[in-house]
């Protein structure tokens, strides 16, 4: 329990441990600790960012989403009302088919009839000036009476 | 009990004394193998025990922290490592709370304070038999293993706190501002002599009481660990009263090494907490 030399080696042994630690031992750990304090720190951050990316992206997308229905829903809509047009036009041309036709159709039964009207005048004429002739006899030349005859027919 | 010693107070004596080597009585160098003759050795002897236990406690601080630090990564820490870590944010974050200058030396200055003394503490667990008997029977006649019960060990350290006390006051202050210090508080300069008288003491107490604390301590506790060992060798044949005291032996160092476990750590703590603190005090400017 003397106090001797051993004083003076402890002293210098002290400060050469504290130089060691100082030199050797503190830096390394400490440097280690802080870069996976900031490692750390950028996961956290990147981790929030992504977290942040994927609700943008999933609001894009919803958007994206209710665009395409919109688009789908006007272009049925869209659909539907050209088959309709379609539709009109086609009956608006059936119909005036079938007019122009029925018009074509009357058009041909009047001159039908008249046709027949001529000739059943004529025949009627014919029969007429036959049964004058007749009735007259022979006096009648045709040739003669033959502008009376066309007056006739005209008349008739 | 060593077989040398034959009463308590021989006992005792031996527990207590270092291996001291230096210049015996006839002039020739040596270790001493008496109380009387490691006294008469004067200053210039070495305690070979303190010495040897201190170096290699802090050797293996050292390689520890040195073998970690070498192959430390910023994965996902493991084993030692984790350790390490944990010690080094613990002294960190303790060295932040009371020191408030900037000084790069400060945090490992306190961590080797706390992993020494902590170590050197811990030999106070070891039964205090065990090497002392080892070493007789090695031919060495004296070994104390714990060296924090040597002052020595302990002002050793304290004077080194102190010039690095003394160091930054003059380097943070200037040497007049250091003197001023001393001398022109607390009554003003008419007071000098008793100003310098109130703050030499003041001064003087911080590495005193650091070495005291720490020596004072360990060795009132390695003292009542040889108390207690020396009930079971009163073993006197096998009657109530010896078996009492052997069966008490056992309880009582088993409770005061439990107990001891908290000194060891609070003493290395308290040192290093107070040598910050000093070294916060000596980089403050007060006026």
């Amino acid at each position: 329990m003397n106090i001797n030399a051993t004083l003076l080696a402890q002293t210098i042994m002290f400060a050469l441990f504290v130089w060691f630690c100082m030199k050797f031992v503190w830096p390394p750990i400490v440097a280690a600790l802080e870069q996976r304090k900031k490692q750390i720190a950028d996961g956290l951050a990147d981790a929030e960012r992504a977290k942040h990316d994927l609700e943008l992206a999933s609001k894009r997308s919803a958007e994206i989403l209710r665009e395409a229905k919109e688009k789908a829903g006007d272009i049925v809509s869209h659909g539907e009302k050209r088959a309709s047009e379609i539709i009109e036009e086609a009956k608006v041309q059936a119909k005036l088919e079938g007019d122009r036709l029925v018009t074509g159709a009357k058009a041909e039964i009047e001159q039908e009839v008249f046709r027949a009207r001529e000739q059943l005048r004529t025949q009627v004429s014919a029969i007429a000036l036959a049964g004058a002739g007749k009735i007259l006899g022979r006096e009648i030349d045709a040739k003669a009476h033959n502008d009376l005859l066309d007056k006739l027919v005209a008349e008739i | 009990m060593s077989s040398e010693a034959h009463t308590s107070a021989e006992y005792i004596k031996h527990h207590l004394q270092n291996l001291t080597y230096g210049q015996l009585p006839d002039g020739s160098w040596g270790v001493a193998h008496s109380a009387e003759e490691a006294k008469a050795m004067g200053f210039w002897a070495l305690n070979l025990d303190t010495f040897i236990m201190s170096l290699l406690l802090g050797a293996i601080f050292m390689l520890v922290f040195r073998s970690v630090a070498k192959n430390i990564s910023t994965g996902t820490p493991s084993g030692l490592q984790n350790f390490c870590e944990w010690a080094i944010e613990f002294i960190d974050s303790s060295v932040r709370g009371s020191f408030s200058a900037k000084n790069s030396m400060v945090a490992p200055l306190a961590l080797t304070i706390f992993f020494w003394v902590f170590s050197m503490n811990l030999m106070d667990l070891l039964p205090i038999d065990y090497i002392p008997l080892l070493m007789s029977s090695l031919g060495v006649p004296f070994f104390k293993i714990v060296p924090s019960t040597d002052p020595n060990a302990t002002f050793g350290m304290a004077i080194g706190v102190f010039l690095l006390v003394l160091y930054y006051s003059i380097k943070m202050k200037g040497l007049g501002g250091f003197v001023g210090e001393l001398t022109l508080q607390p009554f003003g300069k008419w007071g000098m002599p008793v100003n310098l008288l109130l703050e030499g003491v003041n001064l003087i107490a911080k590495p005193i009481s650091l070495a005291l604390r720490l020596f004072g301590n360990m060795y009132a506790g390695e003292m009542i660990f040889i108390l207690i060992a020396l009930m079971g060798g009163a073993w006197a044949g096998a009657s109530l009263g010896s078996a009492t005291l052997y069966g008490s032996q056992i309880l009582l160092s088993l409770g005061w090494a439990i107990f001891h476990i908290l000194i060891v750590t609070l003493q290395a703590f308290i040192f290093m907490t107070l040598t910050v603190v000093y070294l916060d005090m000596a980089h403050q400017e007060h006026h």
